[in-house]
């Protein structure tokens, strides 16, 4: 029993005994280490499978379709198989492309989303490596996904995709700003940059998620916005352009774009449970830590089924709209947050009354901002009749 | 310390390693008959004229110079954050300070009309 109620962990521990049996310190630091990083990979692309399985299947029930529903069991193998098409499938190259530049976006794009995986906690102890500043450096490789994307953009010799790297540019940094200072409130709180930490600071059911509602609305809809995801995924935009960045990639340089995809989607929901929803936290996690694997399987399904959600339901936004938003509504709101939260959690005050303090200012913040919302968005629409 | 950065080297090896294997074995399956039309940059079907690298709006350089702007602002944030529970009142007045400032910088580009698309 004690060895199933932390499986993982003692598992771990036992491969470590048994290296330590034949190899010196150092290699077992290393095997130990490799094993970890193949464990971290294979972990991704099952998850990717499944993701992607899973999103292909909903949409379709919302557009009233079955889905994928031939390969293997309700179709669960659909995405195997369409992983050996596009290995099969001929690259081509547009001439005059930036060899290296348009050869190494789709490596890039992989590489910073796997990197990203290293510092979520799947459950106590089950980290690849609990960094001591977890939060910036899931900021840092974030945005060396946009930097692939502007890559692909720029060295495809192709007007749409090009077009496609510009809005990139417009798009993700504008929205890295309130996903960043979103970010910062739950740090704040908890006092340190380590994913654990985070976690650990939400012990008791005080997830920060419930606390500061505003904060996790606007990193959720950043989140959206950064993934590239409908309604915000103008950097693709069909309609418009085609298919945007990606238009020139064929085979499986497009396969890895479309695998970074799902993955930071997966990455940004992870992060999302972890920040603002207490991790793998859960009832009897201390006495059988092998649950927290499950809970942080259910609260990562849940924020990831509303990304699909939004997705399937939302039409695109326009580009005014979509910056205006950022810079005009979720900027403000994400400092406005990080203001109210610094100076409520200083107050004198018992720990409870802080609490409801700081929930009551976010619940105010979020009424606010929708009412000022629906505004500015009656008084446009007067401005625009009065022109007839 | 320094030693968690090992598994972070290993795992960028191994990620490194896995997409360029990834390229190479699709590289190496995957059917190579290259010609000129097939080539050519897609754009709608007909031929592309002109240069690709054409000159874009000024508009994108505004939002650039805005986000550095904020970008730096939260790098100067993260560490006031990761200490807030061991500073005083004062600093945490400094912080708002700081952040007011920035939050005039914000209303200055507003009024200006920098955040409106055009």
């Amino acid at each position: 029993m004690g060895f199933v109620a932390d499986l993982f962990r003692n598992l771990g521990a036992a491969f470590v005994g048994w290296l330590s049996g034949f190899l010196p310190p150092w290699a077992v630091a290393l095997v130990n280490d490799v094993a970890v990083a193949l464990l971290l990979l294979t972990l991704a692309l099952l998850i990717v499978l499944y993701v992607i399985w899973f999103e292909r299947k909903a949409i379709a029930r919302v557009q009233d379709r079955l889905g994928p529903n031939r390969a293997g069991p309700a179709g669960l193998l659909q995405n195997l198989a369409d992983a050996m098409k596009l290995l099969i499938k001929e690259s081509i190259t547009p001439s005059g492309a930036d060899r290296w530049v348009y050869n190494l976006a789709p490596i890039l794009s992989v590489f910073a989303a796997i990197m990203l995986l290293a510092v979520v906690p799947f459950g106590a102890g089950l980290i690849g490596e609990d960094l001591n500043v977890g939060v910036l450096y899931i900021v840092a490789m974030g945005s060396l996904g946009s930097m692939a994307v502007l890559m692909a953009g720029w060295g495809s010799n192709n007007k749409y995709a090009l077009l496609g790297g510009f809005r990139v540019v417009a798009q993700l940094l504008s929205y890295e700003i309130p996903m960043v200072l979103a970010m910062l409130s739950p740090v704040l709180l908890a006092g340190t940059l380590s994913m654990q930490g985070v976690v650990a600071a939400q012990a008791g059911g005080r997830w920060f998620g419930v606390l500061m509602p505003a904060a996790f609305l606007i990193y959720l809809v950043s989140a959206v916005a950064e993934t590239g995801r409908s309604p915000f995924d103008l950097l693709e935009a069909e309609s418009e352009l085609v298919a945007g960045f990606h238009i020139e990639y064929s085979g499986m340089k497009f396969a890895w774009f479309y695998l970074a995809e799902f993955m930071n989607t997966f990455t940004l929901s992870a992060v999302a449970t972890t920040l603002f929803f207490g991790g793998w936290l859960g009832p009897f996690v201390d006495r059988a830590p092998v649950l927290g694997v499950v809970y942080f399987a259910i609260k990562v399904s849940i924020i990831y089924a509303l990304f699909t959600w939004f997705r399937a339901t939302l039409p695109r936004v326009r580009i005014d709209q979509l910056m205006a938003f950022a810079w005009k509504v979720l900027v403000p709101g994400a400092l406005a947050n990080l203001l109210l939260v610094a100076v409520l959690a200083k107050l004198p005050l018992p720990d409870l009354l802080n609490s409801l303090l700081i929930l009551a200012a976010n619940v105010a913040l979020i009424l606010t901002g929708l009412g000022m919302i629906g505004r500015s968005l009656r008084l446009q629409t007067q401005r625009r009749l009065a022109q007839g | 310390m320094l030693q968690s950065y090992a598994f972070i080297g290993i795992l960028a090896v191994v990620a490194f390693g896995f997409a360029v294997a990834g390229l190479i074995a699709a590289w190496l399956v995957s059917p190579k008959k290259p010609n000129p039309i097939k080539n050519d940059t897609y754009e709608c079907g007909i031929q592309t004229f002109g240069d690709t690298w054409v000159q874009f709006k000024a508009q994108y350089y505004l939002f650039a110079l805005i986000f550095v702007i904020f970008d730096v602002e939260a790098v100067f944030l993260f560490p006031w954050a990761v200490a807030y529970r061991q500073l005083g009142f004062y600093a945490v007045v400094e912080a708002i300070l700081f952040i007011l400032i920035l939050v005039g910088g914000l209303l200055y580009a507003w009024r200006k009309g920098a955040l409106d698309w055009q």
